[in-house]
Protein backbone atom coordinates (compact mmCIF):
# COMPACT_ATOMS: atom_id res chain seq x y z
CA UNK A 1 0.00 0.00 0.00
CA UNK A 2 1.13 3.52 -0.77
CA UNK A 3 2.33 5.18 2.45
CA UNK A 4 0.63 8.58 2.09
CA UNK A 5 2.43 11.16 4.20
CA UNK A 6 -0.83 12.70 5.42
CA UNK A 7 -2.11 9.37 6.75
CA UNK A 8 1.17 8.49 8.47
CA UNK A 9 1.20 11.91 10.11
CA UNK A 10 -2.45 11.50 11.09
CA UNK A 11 -2.08 8.10 12.75
CA UNK A 12 1.13 8.94 14.62
CA UNK A 13 0.13 12.42 15.75
CA UNK A 14 -3.41 11.55 16.79
CA UNK A 15 -2.14 8.35 18.45
CA UNK A 16 0.35 10.32 20.56
CA UNK A 17 -2.25 13.01 21.28
CA UNK A 18 -4.93 10.55 22.40
CA UNK A 19 -2.35 8.67 24.48
CA UNK A 20 -1.25 11.85 26.25
CA UNK A 21 -4.83 13.02 26.78
CA UNK A 22 -5.78 9.65 28.25
CA UNK A 23 -2.82 9.68 30.65
CA UNK A 24 -3.65 13.23 31.71
CA UNK A 25 -7.19 12.01 32.34
CA UNK A 26 -5.85 9.49 34.85
CA UNK A 27 -4.67 12.37 37.00
CA UNK A 28 -1.05 11.26 37.46
CA UNK A 29 0.21 14.81 36.96
CA UNK A 30 -0.43 17.83 39.15
CA UNK A 31 -2.97 19.84 37.13
CA UNK A 32 -1.92 23.12 38.69
CA UNK A 33 1.58 23.02 37.18
CA UNK A 34 2.45 24.87 34.00
CA UNK A 35 3.77 21.72 32.34
CA UNK A 36 0.45 19.90 32.89
CA UNK A 37 -1.40 22.83 31.37
CA UNK A 38 0.93 22.79 28.37
CA UNK A 39 0.46 19.01 28.09
CA UNK A 40 -3.32 19.45 27.93
CA UNK A 41 -2.99 22.06 25.21
CA UNK A 42 -0.38 19.96 23.39
CA UNK A 43 -2.56 16.85 23.41
CA UNK A 44 -5.49 18.74 21.92
CA UNK A 45 -3.21 20.33 19.31
CA UNK A 46 -1.78 16.94 18.28
CA UNK A 47 -5.25 15.41 17.99
CA UNK A 48 -6.59 18.35 15.99
CA UNK A 49 -3.48 18.46 13.81
CA UNK A 50 -3.76 14.76 13.10
CA UNK A 51 -7.42 14.99 12.19
CA UNK A 52 -6.82 17.98 9.92
CA UNK A 53 -3.95 16.16 8.23
CA UNK A 54 -6.24 13.18 7.58
CA UNK A 55 -8.55 15.40 5.54
CA UNK A 56 -5.65 16.40 3.28
CA UNK A 57 -5.82 13.21 1.25
CA UNK A 58 -9.53 13.56 0.52
CA UNK A 59 -10.69 14.29 -3.02
CA UNK A 60 -13.50 16.52 -1.74
CA UNK A 61 -12.62 17.68 1.81
CA UNK A 62 -15.48 20.21 1.83
CA UNK A 63 -17.90 17.29 2.22
CA UNK A 64 -15.96 15.69 5.09
CA UNK A 65 -18.88 16.31 7.48
CA UNK A 66 -20.81 13.61 5.62
CA UNK A 67 -18.36 11.06 7.01
CA UNK A 68 -20.13 11.30 10.38
CA UNK A 69 -23.32 9.71 9.06
CA UNK A 70 -22.53 6.00 8.57
CA UNK A 71 -21.41 4.94 12.05
CA UNK A 72 -23.69 1.89 11.89
CA UNK A 73 -21.51 0.17 9.29
CA UNK A 74 -18.26 2.05 8.72
CA UNK A 75 -15.24 2.12 11.06
CA UNK A 76 -14.04 5.30 9.37
CA UNK A 77 -17.32 6.98 10.22
CA UNK A 78 -17.22 5.62 13.79
CA UNK A 79 -13.74 7.04 14.17
CA UNK A 80 -14.91 10.46 12.99
CA UNK A 81 -17.87 10.46 15.38
CA UNK A 82 -15.74 9.29 18.30
CA UNK A 83 -12.99 11.80 17.54
CA UNK A 84 -15.44 14.68 17.71
CA UNK A 85 -17.30 13.31 20.74
CA UNK A 86 -14.00 12.80 22.58
CA UNK A 87 -13.23 16.50 22.21
CA UNK A 88 -16.01 17.23 24.75
CA UNK A 89 -14.48 15.59 27.87
CA UNK A 90 -10.95 16.48 26.71
CA UNK A 91 -11.86 20.15 26.33
CA UNK A 92 -13.58 20.15 29.73
CA UNK A 93 -10.48 18.56 31.33
CA UNK A 94 -8.17 20.98 29.56
CA UNK A 95 -10.36 23.94 30.62
CA UNK A 96 -10.24 22.97 34.27
CA UNK A 97 -6.49 22.31 34.14
CA UNK A 98 -5.49 25.40 32.19
CA UNK A 99 -7.93 27.96 33.63
CA UNK A 100 -8.63 26.66 37.14
CA UNK A 101 -5.60 24.45 37.72
CA UNK A 102 -7.81 21.57 38.86
CA UNK A 103 -8.07 17.91 37.94
CA UNK A 104 -11.64 16.78 37.27
CA UNK A 105 -11.72 12.98 37.79
CA UNK A 106 -15.08 12.39 36.03
CA UNK A 107 -14.16 14.26 32.84
CA UNK A 108 -10.64 12.84 32.95
CA UNK A 109 -11.65 9.20 33.23
CA UNK A 110 -14.48 9.49 30.68
CA UNK A 111 -11.99 11.19 28.36
CA UNK A 112 -9.43 8.41 28.85
CA UNK A 113 -11.98 5.73 27.96
CA UNK A 114 -13.18 7.65 24.90
CA UNK A 115 -9.58 8.21 23.75
CA UNK A 116 -9.02 4.45 23.82
CA UNK A 117 -12.22 3.82 21.86
CA UNK A 118 -11.20 6.39 19.23
CA UNK A 119 -7.76 4.82 18.77
CA UNK A 120 -9.43 1.42 18.52
CA UNK A 121 -11.74 2.76 15.78
CA UNK A 122 -8.73 4.16 13.88
CA UNK A 123 -7.04 0.77 13.99
CA UNK A 124 -10.22 -1.05 12.96
CA UNK A 125 -10.42 0.99 9.74
CA UNK A 126 -7.34 -0.96 8.69
CA UNK A 127 -7.93 -4.20 10.57
CA UNK A 128 -11.39 -4.67 9.06
CA UNK A 129 -10.11 -4.85 5.47
CA UNK A 130 -9.93 -8.46 4.38
CA UNK A 131 -8.39 -7.41 1.07
CA UNK A 132 -5.21 -6.39 2.95
CA UNK A 133 -4.26 -9.51 4.84
CA UNK A 134 -1.35 -7.92 6.73
CA UNK A 135 -3.77 -5.61 8.55
CA UNK A 136 -6.68 -8.02 8.90
CA UNK A 137 -5.78 -9.19 12.40
CA UNK A 138 -6.66 -8.51 16.02
CA UNK A 139 -2.99 -7.64 16.56
CA UNK A 140 -3.48 -4.42 14.57
CA UNK A 141 -5.78 -2.67 17.11
CA UNK A 142 -3.67 -4.10 19.94
CA UNK A 143 -0.54 -2.48 18.49
CA UNK A 144 -2.29 0.85 17.90
CA UNK A 145 -3.63 0.92 21.47
CA UNK A 146 -0.31 -0.05 23.06
CA UNK A 147 1.65 2.44 20.94
CA UNK A 148 -0.78 5.22 21.90
CA UNK A 149 -0.54 4.33 25.61
CA UNK A 150 3.27 4.10 25.49
CA UNK A 151 3.48 7.48 23.74
CA UNK A 152 1.06 9.00 26.22
CA UNK A 153 3.03 7.89 29.29
CA UNK A 154 6.31 8.94 27.64
CA UNK A 155 5.07 12.46 26.92
CA UNK A 156 3.49 12.65 30.38
CA UNK A 157 6.84 11.71 31.95
CA UNK A 158 8.42 14.66 30.12
CA UNK A 159 5.75 16.96 31.54
CA UNK A 160 6.13 15.35 34.97
CA UNK A 161 9.90 15.72 35.08
CA UNK A 162 9.73 19.35 34.00
CA UNK A 163 7.55 20.13 37.04
CA UNK A 164 9.15 17.65 39.46
CA UNK A 165 5.88 15.83 40.10
CA UNK A 166 4.71 12.55 38.61
CA UNK A 167 7.64 12.12 36.24
CA UNK A 168 9.02 8.91 37.69
CA UNK A 169 5.70 7.06 37.93
CA UNK A 170 4.87 8.00 34.29
CA UNK A 171 8.36 6.98 33.14
CA UNK A 172 8.08 3.61 34.90
CA UNK A 173 4.68 2.87 33.35
CA UNK A 174 5.97 4.12 29.98
CA UNK A 175 8.76 1.51 30.05
CA UNK A 176 6.17 -1.24 30.52
CA UNK A 177 3.99 0.02 27.67
CA UNK A 178 6.90 0.65 25.29
CA UNK A 179 8.03 -2.93 25.85
CA UNK A 180 4.50 -4.31 25.47
CA UNK A 181 3.93 -2.29 22.30
CA UNK A 182 7.06 -3.53 20.56
CA UNK A 183 6.47 -7.12 21.68
CA UNK A 184 2.98 -6.90 20.14
CA UNK A 185 4.44 -5.29 17.03
CA UNK A 186 7.07 -8.00 16.79
CA UNK A 187 4.26 -10.59 16.85
CA UNK A 188 2.49 -8.58 14.16
CA UNK A 189 5.61 -8.68 11.98
CA UNK A 190 6.11 -12.39 12.65
CA UNK A 191 2.54 -13.04 11.53
CA UNK A 192 3.05 -10.92 8.39
CA UNK A 193 6.26 -12.66 7.41
CA UNK A 194 4.98 -16.19 7.85
CA UNK A 195 1.59 -15.55 6.30
CA UNK A 196 0.29 -17.89 3.60
CA UNK A 197 -1.45 -15.57 1.11
CA UNK A 198 -5.24 -15.76 1.39
CA UNK A 199 -5.63 -14.97 -2.29
CA UNK A 200 -3.29 -15.94 -5.11
CA UNK A 201 -3.21 -15.31 -8.87
CA UNK A 202 -4.83 -18.75 -9.15
CA UNK A 203 -7.79 -17.90 -6.91
CA UNK A 204 -8.03 -14.40 -8.36
CA UNK A 205 -8.49 -15.73 -11.88
CA UNK A 206 -10.02 -19.12 -11.04
CA UNK A 207 -7.56 -20.69 -13.49
CA UNK A 208 -5.59 -22.67 -10.90
CA UNK A 209 -7.03 -25.98 -12.10
CA UNK A 210 -5.22 -25.51 -15.43
CA UNK A 211 -1.91 -24.66 -13.85
CA UNK A 212 0.29 -21.95 -12.47
CA UNK A 213 -1.03 -18.48 -13.33
CA UNK A 214 1.23 -15.57 -14.10
CA UNK A 215 0.63 -12.18 -15.61
CA UNK A 216 1.46 -12.04 -19.30
CA UNK A 217 0.32 -8.51 -20.08
CA UNK A 218 -0.98 -5.71 -17.90
CA UNK A 219 -4.13 -3.96 -19.05
CA UNK A 220 -2.09 -0.86 -19.84
CA UNK A 221 1.51 0.24 -20.22
CA UNK A 222 1.68 2.93 -17.54
CA UNK A 223 0.69 3.00 -13.89
CA UNK A 224 -2.94 3.57 -12.90
CA UNK A 225 -4.71 4.61 -9.70
CA UNK A 226 -4.73 1.02 -8.44
CA UNK A 227 -1.06 0.29 -9.02
CA UNK A 228 -0.03 3.63 -7.55
CA UNK A 229 -2.27 3.26 -4.50
CA UNK A 230 -1.94 -0.48 -3.82
CA UNK A 231 1.22 -1.52 -5.63
CA UNK A 232 3.84 0.24 -3.54
CA UNK A 233 6.79 -2.02 -2.87
CA UNK A 234 9.87 0.16 -2.57
CA UNK A 235 10.20 -0.57 1.13
CA UNK A 236 9.89 -4.33 0.99
CA UNK A 237 13.52 -4.73 0.02
CA UNK A 238 14.63 -3.05 3.26
CA UNK A 239 11.62 -3.98 5.38
CA UNK A 240 13.50 -6.25 7.76
CA UNK A 241 16.29 -3.73 8.31
CA UNK A 242 13.81 -0.90 8.80
CA UNK A 243 11.77 -2.87 11.31
CA UNK A 244 14.90 -3.63 13.33
CA UNK A 245 15.82 0.03 13.16
CA UNK A 246 12.34 1.00 14.37
CA UNK A 247 12.64 -1.34 17.38
CA UNK A 248 16.08 0.06 18.16
CA UNK A 249 15.16 3.73 17.83
CA UNK A 250 11.56 3.54 19.03
CA UNK A 251 11.93 0.81 21.63
CA UNK A 252 15.37 0.11 23.07
CA UNK A 253 16.66 3.71 23.01
CA UNK A 254 13.62 5.18 24.82
CA UNK A 255 13.71 2.38 27.42
CA UNK A 256 17.41 3.00 28.12
CA UNK A 257 16.85 6.75 28.35
CA UNK A 258 13.84 6.33 30.65
CA UNK A 259 15.86 4.03 32.93
CA UNK A 260 18.54 6.72 33.02
CA UNK A 261 15.90 9.31 33.90
CA UNK A 262 14.47 7.18 36.71
CA UNK A 263 17.76 6.10 38.28
CA UNK A 264 19.98 9.12 37.64
CA UNK A 265 17.22 11.62 38.37
CA UNK A 266 18.10 15.23 39.01
CA UNK A 267 19.18 17.28 36.04
CA UNK A 268 19.49 14.20 33.81
CA UNK A 269 15.82 13.20 34.10
CA UNK A 270 14.15 15.85 31.93
CA UNK A 271 16.55 15.81 28.96
CA UNK A 272 16.65 12.01 29.05
CA UNK A 273 12.85 11.73 29.04
CA UNK A 274 12.53 14.35 26.30
CA UNK A 275 15.09 12.53 24.17
CA UNK A 276 13.26 9.26 24.83
CA UNK A 277 10.01 10.80 23.57
CA UNK A 278 11.76 12.14 20.46
CA UNK A 279 13.34 8.77 19.64
CA UNK A 280 10.04 7.03 20.27
CA UNK A 281 8.22 9.36 17.85
CA UNK A 282 10.89 8.72 15.19
CA UNK A 283 10.62 4.97 15.64
CA UNK A 284 6.85 5.24 15.43
CA UNK A 285 6.99 7.08 12.10
CA UNK A 286 9.18 4.31 10.67
CA UNK A 287 6.81 1.69 12.09
CA UNK A 288 3.79 3.45 10.57
CA UNK A 289 5.53 3.86 7.22
CA UNK A 290 6.25 0.13 7.14
CA UNK A 291 2.66 -0.58 8.20
CA UNK A 292 1.54 0.77 4.82
CA UNK A 293 4.54 0.02 2.64
CA UNK A 294 4.76 -3.66 3.65
CA UNK A 295 1.06 -4.41 3.31
CA UNK A 296 0.17 -6.29 0.16
CA UNK A 297 -3.24 -5.77 -1.41
CA UNK A 298 -5.14 -8.67 -2.97
CA UNK A 299 -5.66 -6.72 -6.20
CA UNK A 300 -1.94 -7.07 -6.93
CA UNK A 301 -2.71 -10.68 -7.87
CA UNK A 302 -4.07 -9.19 -11.09
CA UNK A 303 -1.05 -6.98 -11.62
CA UNK A 304 1.77 -9.48 -11.12
CA UNK A 305 2.96 -7.72 -7.95
CA UNK B 1 -27.27 4.24 3.96
CA UNK B 2 -24.24 2.10 3.51
CA UNK B 3 -25.56 -0.99 5.19
CA UNK B 4 -26.19 -3.74 2.68
CA UNK B 5 -29.79 -4.68 1.77
CA UNK B 6 -31.09 -6.85 4.63
CA UNK B 7 -32.82 -9.32 2.36
CA UNK B 8 -31.38 -10.98 -0.75
CA UNK B 9 -32.21 -8.70 -3.67
CA UNK B 10 -35.11 -10.05 -5.83
CA UNK B 11 -32.98 -9.52 -8.92
CA UNK B 12 -29.22 -10.00 -9.18
CA UNK B 13 -28.25 -8.17 -12.31
CA UNK B 14 -24.74 -8.93 -13.41
CA UNK B 15 -22.39 -10.19 -16.06
CA UNK B 16 -21.20 -13.59 -17.12
CA UNK B 17 -17.79 -13.48 -18.78
CA UNK B 18 -16.66 -16.33 -20.98
CA UNK B 19 -12.89 -16.76 -20.70
CA UNK B 20 -12.98 -19.36 -23.47
CA UNK B 21 -14.21 -16.79 -25.96
CA UNK B 22 -12.52 -13.51 -25.02
CA UNK B 23 -9.88 -12.62 -27.59
CA UNK B 24 -8.42 -9.73 -25.60
CA UNK B 25 -9.26 -7.00 -28.12
CA UNK B 26 -10.04 -4.37 -25.42
CA UNK B 27 -13.09 -3.16 -27.38
CA UNK B 28 -15.20 -3.39 -24.20
CA UNK B 29 -12.65 -1.22 -22.35
CA UNK B 30 -12.94 1.56 -24.89
CA UNK B 31 -16.69 1.24 -25.27
CA UNK B 32 -17.09 1.41 -21.48
CA UNK B 33 -14.90 4.49 -21.23
CA UNK B 34 -16.78 6.16 -24.08
CA UNK B 35 -20.24 5.49 -22.64
CA UNK B 36 -19.38 6.39 -19.06
CA UNK B 37 -17.37 9.51 -19.77
CA UNK B 38 -20.29 11.21 -21.46
CA UNK B 39 -23.30 10.28 -19.35
CA UNK B 40 -24.09 10.76 -15.66
CA UNK B 41 -21.76 12.32 -13.10
CA UNK B 42 -18.13 13.29 -13.46
CA UNK B 43 -16.39 12.43 -16.72
CA UNK B 44 -13.81 9.65 -16.55
CA UNK B 45 -10.80 11.91 -16.64
CA UNK B 46 -7.34 11.17 -18.00
CA UNK B 47 -4.19 12.72 -16.59
CA UNK B 48 -1.51 13.91 -19.01
CA UNK B 49 -3.62 12.48 -21.87
CA UNK B 50 -1.27 13.45 -24.71
CA UNK B 51 1.99 13.17 -22.78
CA UNK B 52 4.36 10.33 -22.06
CA UNK B 53 2.93 9.51 -18.62
CA UNK B 54 -0.71 9.13 -19.59
CA UNK B 55 -3.09 7.49 -17.14
CA UNK B 56 -6.78 7.68 -16.40
CA UNK B 57 -9.80 6.15 -14.73
CA UNK B 58 -11.28 3.07 -16.38
CA UNK B 59 -14.15 0.94 -15.10
CA UNK B 60 -13.26 -2.16 -17.05
CA UNK B 61 -9.82 -3.52 -17.83
CA UNK B 62 -8.45 -6.58 -19.63
CA UNK B 63 -5.57 -8.46 -18.08
CA UNK B 64 -3.82 -11.25 -19.94
CA UNK B 65 -2.52 -14.28 -18.07
CA UNK B 66 -0.31 -17.14 -19.04
CA UNK B 67 -1.23 -20.44 -17.42
CA UNK B 68 1.58 -22.96 -17.24
CA UNK B 69 0.65 -26.53 -16.24
CA UNK B 70 2.01 -27.64 -12.86
CA UNK B 71 5.57 -28.93 -12.97
CA UNK B 72 6.66 -26.63 -15.77
CA UNK B 73 8.72 -23.50 -15.37
CA UNK B 74 9.18 -22.83 -19.06
CA UNK B 75 6.65 -23.24 -21.83
CA UNK B 76 6.29 -26.77 -23.14
CA UNK B 77 8.09 -28.43 -20.23
CA UNK B 78 5.06 -30.03 -18.61
CA UNK B 79 2.48 -29.53 -21.30
CA UNK B 80 1.29 -26.55 -23.23
CA UNK B 81 0.84 -23.19 -21.62
CA UNK B 82 -2.15 -21.17 -22.63
CA UNK B 83 -2.94 -17.51 -22.77
CA UNK B 84 -6.17 -16.40 -21.14
CA UNK B 85 -7.53 -12.90 -21.69
CA UNK B 86 -9.26 -11.79 -18.56
CA UNK B 87 -11.80 -8.91 -18.54
CA UNK B 88 -12.44 -7.47 -15.11
CA UNK B 89 -15.00 -4.94 -13.93
CA UNK B 90 -17.12 -4.57 -10.78
CA UNK B 91 -18.61 -7.90 -9.71
CA UNK B 92 -21.57 -6.29 -7.86
CA UNK B 93 -20.90 -8.46 -4.81
CA UNK B 94 -23.70 -9.51 -2.47
CA UNK B 95 -21.47 -8.86 0.55
CA UNK B 96 -19.80 -5.82 -0.93
CA UNK B 97 -17.16 -4.50 1.51
CA UNK B 98 -16.91 -1.28 -0.54
CA UNK B 99 -20.46 -0.43 0.56
CA UNK B 100 -20.09 -1.02 4.29
CA UNK B 101 -16.75 0.80 4.66
CA UNK B 102 -18.07 4.01 3.09
CA UNK B 103 -18.26 6.70 5.79
CA UNK B 104 -20.61 9.03 3.93
CA UNK B 105 -23.35 6.84 2.48
CA UNK B 106 -22.15 7.58 -1.07
CA UNK B 107 -21.52 3.91 -1.81
CA UNK B 108 -24.65 1.77 -1.86
CA UNK B 109 -26.17 -1.43 -3.17
CA UNK B 110 -29.62 -1.18 -4.71
CA UNK B 111 -32.19 -3.31 -2.89
CA UNK B 112 -34.21 -3.99 -6.05
CA UNK B 113 -31.55 -5.36 -8.42
CA UNK B 114 -28.28 -5.55 -6.48
CA UNK B 115 -26.37 -2.99 -8.57
CA UNK B 116 -23.60 -1.31 -6.54
CA UNK B 117 -23.37 2.42 -7.20
CA UNK B 118 -21.64 5.59 -5.97
CA UNK B 119 -23.61 8.78 -5.32
CA UNK B 120 -20.93 11.21 -6.46
CA UNK B 121 -22.53 14.19 -4.72
CA UNK B 122 -21.88 12.49 -1.36
CA UNK B 123 -18.42 11.01 -2.11
CA UNK B 124 -15.54 12.69 -0.25
CA UNK B 125 -12.88 10.80 -2.21
CA UNK B 126 -11.28 9.11 0.79
CA UNK B 127 -10.49 6.02 -1.26
CA UNK B 128 -11.31 3.51 1.48
CA UNK B 129 -13.80 1.64 -0.75
CA UNK B 130 -11.05 1.10 -3.33
CA UNK B 131 -8.83 -0.28 -0.55
CA UNK B 132 -11.58 -2.63 0.58
CA UNK B 133 -12.16 -4.08 -2.89
CA UNK B 134 -9.99 -7.12 -3.51
CA UNK B 135 -10.79 -6.99 -7.23
CA UNK B 136 -9.63 -3.46 -7.98
CA UNK B 137 -13.03 -2.56 -9.38
CA UNK B 138 -12.97 1.04 -8.19
CA UNK B 139 -10.75 3.82 -9.44
CA UNK B 140 -10.59 7.39 -8.20
CA UNK B 141 -11.27 10.10 -10.74
CA UNK B 142 -8.33 12.36 -9.98
CA UNK B 143 -9.87 15.41 -11.64
CA UNK B 144 -13.22 15.28 -9.82
CA UNK B 145 -11.91 13.66 -6.61
CA UNK B 146 -14.73 11.13 -6.51
CA UNK B 147 -14.75 7.35 -6.79
CA UNK B 148 -15.82 5.83 -10.10
CA UNK B 149 -17.02 2.32 -10.71
CA UNK B 150 -19.00 0.14 -13.10
CA UNK B 151 -22.71 1.00 -12.91
CA UNK B 152 -23.67 -2.02 -14.97
CA UNK B 153 -24.72 0.76 -17.38
CA UNK B 154 -27.81 1.45 -15.32
CA UNK B 155 -28.45 4.35 -17.69
CA UNK B 156 -28.73 1.88 -20.58
CA UNK B 157 -30.38 -1.21 -19.11
CA UNK B 158 -33.45 0.69 -17.87
CA UNK B 159 -33.43 3.25 -20.67
CA UNK B 160 -36.64 2.86 -22.65
CA UNK B 161 -35.60 5.43 -25.21
CA UNK B 162 -33.01 2.96 -26.49
CA UNK B 163 -33.88 0.08 -28.80
CA UNK B 164 -34.35 -3.12 -26.84
CA UNK B 165 -31.19 -4.67 -28.29
CA UNK B 166 -29.18 -1.76 -26.84
CA UNK B 167 -30.56 -2.11 -23.30
CA UNK B 168 -27.53 -4.04 -22.09
CA UNK B 169 -24.25 -2.74 -20.68
CA UNK B 170 -22.02 -1.06 -23.21
CA UNK B 171 -19.29 -3.69 -22.86
CA UNK B 172 -21.76 -6.50 -23.59
CA UNK B 173 -23.24 -4.71 -26.59
CA UNK B 174 -19.85 -4.03 -28.11
CA UNK B 175 -18.05 -7.35 -27.57
CA UNK B 176 -17.31 -8.69 -31.07
CA UNK B 177 -16.64 -12.21 -29.78
CA UNK B 178 -19.77 -12.44 -27.59
CA UNK B 179 -17.67 -13.15 -24.52
CA UNK B 180 -19.75 -10.94 -22.21
CA UNK B 181 -23.34 -11.67 -21.23
CA UNK B 182 -25.77 -9.65 -19.14
CA UNK B 183 -28.79 -10.86 -17.21
CA UNK B 184 -30.49 -11.69 -13.94
CA UNK B 185 -28.48 -14.26 -12.00
CA UNK B 186 -31.22 -14.61 -9.38
CA UNK B 187 -33.53 -16.15 -12.00
CA UNK B 188 -32.43 -19.76 -12.55
CA UNK B 189 -34.19 -19.78 -15.93
CA UNK B 190 -32.31 -16.79 -17.36
CA UNK B 191 -29.80 -17.30 -20.16
CA UNK B 192 -26.94 -16.24 -17.93
CA UNK B 193 -27.94 -18.61 -15.10
CA UNK B 194 -28.24 -21.51 -17.54
CA UNK B 195 -24.83 -20.68 -18.98
CA UNK B 196 -23.32 -20.67 -15.48
CA UNK B 197 -24.95 -24.02 -14.68
CA UNK B 198 -23.86 -25.68 -17.94
CA UNK B 199 -20.31 -24.40 -18.05
CA UNK B 200 -19.45 -24.42 -14.35
CA UNK B 201 -19.33 -20.65 -13.92
CA UNK B 202 -17.38 -19.62 -10.83
CA UNK B 203 -16.67 -16.73 -8.43
CA UNK B 204 -13.37 -14.85 -8.31
CA UNK B 205 -11.56 -15.04 -4.94
CA UNK B 206 -14.39 -16.77 -3.04
CA UNK B 207 -12.07 -16.76 0.01
CA UNK B 208 -12.59 -12.99 0.31
CA UNK B 209 -16.18 -13.70 1.38
CA UNK B 210 -17.67 -11.09 -0.94
CA UNK B 211 -20.07 -13.40 -2.85
CA UNK B 212 -19.73 -11.77 -6.29
CA UNK B 213 -22.75 -11.64 -8.59
CA UNK B 214 -20.68 -11.73 -11.79
CA UNK B 215 -19.52 -15.17 -12.83
CA UNK B 216 -16.67 -16.37 -15.03
CA UNK B 217 -16.91 -19.31 -17.42
CA UNK B 218 -13.70 -21.35 -17.52
CA UNK B 219 -11.73 -21.89 -20.74
CA UNK B 220 -12.75 -25.18 -22.35
CA UNK B 221 -10.16 -27.98 -22.36
CA UNK B 222 -8.04 -27.69 -25.47
CA UNK B 223 -6.60 -30.49 -27.58
CA UNK B 224 -2.81 -30.45 -27.73
CA UNK B 225 -1.16 -28.51 -30.54
CA UNK B 226 0.42 -31.70 -31.85
CA UNK B 227 -3.03 -33.16 -32.51
CA UNK B 228 -3.79 -30.29 -34.87
CA UNK B 229 -0.33 -30.36 -36.41
CA UNK B 230 -0.88 -33.77 -38.11
CA UNK B 231 -2.88 -32.29 -40.96
CA UNK B 232 -0.36 -29.54 -41.60
CA UNK B 233 1.96 -30.97 -44.28
CA UNK B 234 5.53 -29.82 -44.08
CA UNK B 235 6.82 -28.26 -47.29
CA UNK B 236 9.78 -30.66 -47.52
CA UNK B 237 7.63 -33.77 -47.22
CA UNK B 238 6.66 -35.47 -50.50
CA UNK B 239 5.42 -38.70 -48.95
CA UNK B 240 2.25 -39.99 -50.62
CA UNK B 241 2.78 -38.15 -53.92
CA UNK B 242 1.31 -40.03 -56.94
CA UNK B 243 1.57 -40.14 -60.71
CA UNK B 244 3.29 -37.19 -62.40
CA UNK B 245 4.27 -35.64 -59.09
CA UNK B 246 5.83 -38.91 -57.84
CA UNK B 247 7.86 -39.12 -61.12
CA UNK B 248 8.85 -35.42 -60.84
CA UNK B 249 9.83 -35.90 -57.19
CA UNK B 250 12.05 -38.85 -58.14
CA UNK B 251 13.62 -37.03 -61.10
CA UNK B 252 14.39 -33.91 -59.07
CA UNK B 253 15.92 -36.05 -56.32
CA UNK B 254 18.32 -37.62 -58.87
CA UNK B 255 19.49 -34.37 -60.44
Amino acid sequence: MHPAFSIILFTTLSGLGYGLAAVLGLGLLDASTLSAKLAHAGALAMIAGGLLSSTLHLGNPQRAWRALSQWRSSWLSREGVMAIATFVPLTVSAWFAVIEGRYLPAAGLIGAVMCSITVYCTAMIYASLRSIQAWNSGLTPLCYLLFAAAGGFLLASVAGYSSSAGGTICAAIAIVFVMAAWVAKYQWWQRLRTLAPLSTPESATGLGNIGHVRLFERPHVNENYLTREMGFKVARKHALKLSELAILVGGLAPIALLLAAIFAGGAVALPAAALAALFYALGLVVERWLFFAEARHAVMNYYGG
Amino acid sequence: MTSLPSLPTPKKLGLVIDLDVCVGCHACVISCKEWNTGGYGAALSDQDPYGADVSGAFLNRIHTFEVVPEGGQVIGEAGEARIVHFPKSCLHCEDAPCVTVCPTGASYKRAEDGIVLVDESKCIGCGLCAWSCAYGAREMDLAAGVMKKCTLCIDRVYNETLREIDRVPSCVRTCPANARHYGDLADPGSDVSRMVAERGGYDLMPEQGTRPTNKYLPPRPRKPLAASAGSAVLAENTEGAKGFFAWLDGMLDRI
